[in-house]
């Protein structure tokens, strides 16, 4: 690395680690109960190890903050920085910007695992659909990861495949639920995605598959870097791109699966906060994979405590934030770099 | 847009057509998704729409109360407008589970040839596979109907009946206990059992006068929780159907501080304004298996629900889904239900 580029990495990271710490500091200051954000922040401080500091919070204001607050906070860090890292990844192996976990079957996967636990189900086993969704996903990314490699090998022709999979499993989701009217609320609930039932079990949960798949496709930085050559070319140095795509692949499914499981189809996540992260550090996956996952943390606690506090004590479904303050800020970006390069 | 104030989990089942679009809500960005979930939410507690939809049906209950119980042609005004009903339907389908149980309480069950997939009260009704929220109007035809009574006009439903000469009766999810009234008397008079649906009425109104008057209408110290669905947790607000009824005992809805225009009256609530609310009383209405399985040990076991008096109290409620989001003939239990609770907590 050149010193400017470093010198714009190192900026990045201290930006990024700024903004969720931040990000995180508001989210639980935040929200209906309108709890006394002195109290709050005293007795944040006071759960800090070898800090003692009686605060003024009561008991129901306690469960309020560490059983409904943080964990809903910290859910919404994880499933935000692995729905970025794994659009990250994505657009890596693709050389496509506009590639996430959505065009490649795991949503489509994820909609139908879900839907197939409410109907067949119902409420009988709530804990189901999680599983469900998890299951699906990684089926649908499967799925057209076959349907792509057997045809062709170029990324078009797996994206393609993607593309047709998604079409597929969403029309026999849309079978199923024109067939069973009464859960529509629910499953339609789910597909909007909402972090409104987040516990520390459902953190302890997903913490796991995130931690595996997020180190995967963090250490495969370099090779999307010289897989964004072009295959050829990656081959020449001595890389084994099918492999490299697979690995990444693999771990990007195994995040975003993990996310929905836990939240619903959250979108445009995996797409405006790569780009964003470009913008301000460069276009080097080695930066771009890490940066996502903190500044995607960030964005998605934000983006939830808004959709927690705006209608307060009433709610908005997350992915109505996520593509209102995603889209105008995504366009802004696209002028923005397209200036810098005219 | 369909008019179910009741945005409801169980078998009345409310659903818009945008819904319909599956492919296409879902491959659509998701502020399409979210923006059309909004609308059909707005649109299930779309009181505006019901609240006319009653005032019409009371209207035709002054205009035809003039003719005798029994004797047609009958001339109603229903939701679609003036209905003339040319002699005493002998072959009925009900697409509504609502209205099946009204044309059954007031006498009109052995007119009745053909119920919706969705309708299961009372035991015996003739179970069909057909959907009033997707209605086909062949298969409709097949049961050779000369009444044929829904919640919404959806699919063309009145237009293609008409060219049939079948007459539609669209009775929409009311806002109000009058509006269910007149809805059943309505119902009455277009098969020929005014005075049973007059007695029907009666009955309920003085069931339910009873009911308010052994537990108290002046717990305003008492507040609850409505639940209609968990994670995400929706509500319905005192302007609601259901909000009426509990207002019948005074008590204090959590929901109406979350109360805009926009969602009819049928709020997502954020969780830890629930809790902090401290409700006295939570009445479940997504209990049952088939309607989103909550219980009240359920609650109980939801992180930082312990200290909610509610919960602390033993005070949350298992409502009967079907009988908390329909307004026909089963009211009665549904405020005896509530009373039951109110009096509990009031500690009589």
């Amino acid at each position: 690395m050149t010193p400017s580029r470093r010198s714009r990495a190192v900026r990045g990271y201290a930006l990024a680690v700024v903004f969720l710490a931040a990000a995180v500091l508001v989210g639980a200051m935040a929200g209906a109960a309108d709890l006394n954000p002195l109290a709050t922040a005293a007795a944040l401080v006071d759960r800090l190890p070898l800090v003692h500091l009686p605060g003024g919070l009561g008991p129901l204001d306690r469960a309020v903050l560490f059983q409904i607050r943080l964990p809903r906070v910290v859910l919404g860090a994880l499933v935000g920085g692995a729905l970025s890292l794994a659009g990250a990844g994505y657009q890596g192996v693709f050389r496509n910007p506009l590639v996430d976990s959505s065009l490649l079957g795991a949503s489509a996967g994820a909609g139908l695992g879900a839907t197939v636990a409410i109907v067949s189900l119902g409420g009988t086993a709530p804990a189901a659909v999680p599983v469900a969704a998890f299951a699906g996903s990684l089926a649908g990314v499967a799925f057209a990861y076959l349907a792509g490699t057997a045809g062709g090998r170029g990324t078009a022709t797996l994206l393609l495949a993607g593309l047709a999979v998604s079409m597929f499993l969403t029309a026999v989701q849309t079978y199923l639920l024109q067939r069973s009217s009464q859960d529509i609320q629910r499953v339609y609930s789910w597909l909007l995605g909402s972090l409104a039932g987040a516990t520390w079990h459902q953190v302890l949960e997903v913490l796991p598959y995130l931690a595996v798949s997020a180190a995967i496709v963090l250490l495969h930085g370099r090779h999307l870097d010289v897989l964004s050559v072009g295959d050829e070319e990656a081959r020449a140095l001595g890389l084994h791109p099918g492999r490299v795509r697979l690995a990444v692949v693999a771990s990007c499914a195994l995040a975003a699966a993990s996310a929905v499981a836990v939240s619903g189809l959250i979108g445009f996540v995996g797409i405006v906060v790569p780009h964003a992260v470009r913008r301000l550090a460069g276009v080097s996956y080695r930066v771009v994979l890490p940066l996502s996952l903190l500044f995607g943390a960030g964005f998605l606690v934000l983006a939830d405590t808004l959709a927690r506090t705006v209608v307060a004590p009433a709610e908005l479904p997350i992915g109505v934030v996520t593509a209102l303050i995603g889209s105008p800020a995504f366009v802004w970006i696209l002028r923005s770099t397209r200036a810098v390069r005219t | 847009m369909a008019q179910h104030p009741i945005p409801s989990r169980s078998r009345s089942g409310s659903r818009s057509r945008s819904l319909r679009r599956g492919p296409a809500v879902r491959a659509a960005a998701s502020a399409v998704a979210a923006v059309a979930a909004v609308a059909v939410l707005a649109g299930c507690g779309s009181g505006s729409g019901s609240g006319s939809a009653s005032a019409s049906a009371s209207g035709s209950g002054g205009s035809s109360a003039a003719a005798p119980s029994g004797s047609f042609p009958v001339k109603v005004t229903a939701a679609n407008g003036s209905v003339t009903v040319k002699s005493r339907p002998e072959h009925i389908v009900s697409l509504a589970p609502t209205l099946t149980e009204d044309l059954y309480a007031v006498g009109a069950g052995k007119q009745v040839v053909a119920v919706d997939a969705d309708s299961d009260y009372p035991a015996g009704v003739p179970h069909t596979g057909l959907s009033g929220l997707t209605p086909n109007i062949e298969a409709i035809v097949r049961y050779q109907p000369d009444l044929v009574v829904a919640s919404q006009d959806s699919g063309g439903l009145v237009a293609g009946l008409r060219k049939l000469g079948v007459p539609v009766l669209i009775e929409p999810a009311v806002a109000t206990l009058n509006g269910a009234y007149a809805q059943l008397q309505q119902v009455g008079q277009a098969t020929g059992h005014a005075a049973e649906a007059a007695r029907t009425v009666a009955g309920m109104k003085s069931s339910i006068a009873a009911t308010v008057r052994k537990a108290g209408s002046g717990h305003a110290d008492l507040s609850y929780f409505w639940e209609l669905g968990a994670d995400p947790y929706y509500s319905a607000t005192s302007k609601t159907f259901v909000g009426e009824i509990a207002s019948l005992f005074g008590l204090r809805n959590i929901a109406d501080k979350a109360d805009k225009a926009t969602d009819g009256g049928y709020p997502e609530l954020s969780q830890e304004y629930i809790v902090k609310a401290r409700p006295q009383l939570v009445f479940l209405t997504d209990g049952g298996p088939s309607n989103g399985g909550q219980s009240p040990a359920g609650v109980a076991r939801r992180p930082g629900w312990a200290e909610v008096p509610a919960v602390r109290n033993h005070q949350v409620i298992d409502l009967n889904a079907d009988i908390a989001s329909r307004w026909g003939p089963r009211l009665p239990q549904l405020v005896a239900e509530i009373a039951q609770a109110v009096e509990k907590a009031s500690g009589r």
